[in-house]
């Protein structure tokens, strides 16, 4: 299927033309293309940083909406969140 | 609860946008290729023409946007609008290059040169770039965030300013030499219209898309930030260590300032 579209659109006349068209169409990628690497870059430190933030929570137990304010532990936390779901909800 | 943790909503239709966005370029790049006819002079060269100047448009009508969102962040004084205009500012430099990058190409291929000091359009386009080249710099030399944000926006009102003024300048001094564009579309056949007026809105597509990728991004860190305080103890007013980006982990204290402000 490919092969017939490219047989029936028209050839470009590149001559010598064609390697400066290119050129500025591949500027217009690498741009692009390097700005999504910084974005992917981005997002691992993003994600990275969340991983370290959720072992501080469990650690200190501040992180759950479960956690007692007299400083009850992560673990008990969760006992209760299986006891009282409406009071979260609510 | 889930609406307090996201309360501007950068990322809100990011999804669709990517997808209008990547839908527009590859019409853009069917048209300009397989609909658009070869310019008599300068032939299949010109295609560079639809690449370029949707380019320096943009750029230059995201100098004047982050102007014109400098302009609210003085009135409200809401950190939000300092982020907008930094990050429009940001991402029309990014295009400048491209801008740039193209022209010396097309420049190459027309003119035998890769820059002509003795067009106008090229050298004001490049004083452009250069003023807003230190927008960042600017930023980075002002430690206390507030001062750095009043700074910036002033700075970023000013050379909007000129961004137009000095297009008018070169447009009325020229020897016409560049390829006009905005006043000569008129005289594009129709394919040629369309294909530029079409390229022109993929590039706006990209580039508001680009500035949601990043506010989000920027957004999204500031969050982040803020959480690794507050777990770690530290106060919220702590101070920041020096950045160029606008600190919006004080939102929530500057829109009260502000609201504040605007009472009577």
């Amino acid at each position: 299927m490919v092969a017939t579209i490219l047989s029936e659109t028209p050839a470009l006349p590149l001559h010598t033309a064609g390697k400066y068209v290119a050129g500025a169409y591949i500027v217009l990628f690498a741009i692009v293309l390097i700005y999504v690497a910084i974005m992917a870059i981005r997002l691992s430190r993003i994600e990275r940083d969340l991983g370290e933030l959720l072992s501080i929570s469990e650690r200190t137990g501040t992180g759950g909406p479960h956690t007692n304010p007299a400083g009850e532990q992560a673990g008990a936390g969760t006992e209760r969140q299986d006891q009282q779901p409406e009071s979260t909800l609510a | 609860m889930e609406r307090s943790s996201r309360p501007f909503g950068y990322g809100n239709g990011l999804r669709t946008l990517s997808i209008a966005t990547v839908i527009a370029i590859a019409v853009t790049l069917s048209l300009v290729f397989f609909y658009a006819p070869l310019e008599a002079e300068q032939g299949f060269l010109q295609k560079i023409f639809y690449v370029h100047v949707p380019l320096a448009i943009v750029a230059l009508c995201g100098f004047v946007l982050g102007g014109l969102l400098a302009i609210q962040h003085l009135r409200t004084r809401d950190p939000r609008w300092d982020m907008r205009s930094y990050v429009v500012i940001h991402m029309s430099l990014i295009f400048a290059v491209g801008t740039l990058i193209t022209g010396s190409i097309w420049a190459k291929g027309s003119w035998g040169h890769w820059w002509v000091w003795s067009e106008p359009t090229l050298v004001s386009f490049l004083i452009i770039f250069l003023l807003y080249a230190t927008y960042q710099p600017l930023r980075f030399a002002i430690e206390d965030p507030e001062r750095q944000a009043r700074y910036a926006s002033v700075f970023a009102i000013t050379a909007g300013a000129f961004v137009p003024l000095n297009f008018l300048a070169v447009r009325l001094s020229t020897e016409y030499l560049h390829p006009r564009v905005l006043g000569s579309t008129s005289n594009l056949p129709g394919s040629m219209a369309l294909t530029f007026l079409v390229s022109l809105g993929s590039m706006s597509l990209l580039f508001t898309t680009l500035c949601k990728y990043e506010l989000t991004a920027k957004h999204t860190r500031s969050q982040l930030r803020a959480l690794r305080r507050r777990l770690s103890g530290e106060h919220a007013d702590a101070p920041r260590a020096r950045s160029a980006v606008p600190a919006i982990q004080h939102v929530a204290a500057a829109s009260t300032r502000a609201s504040v402000r605007s009472v009577p």
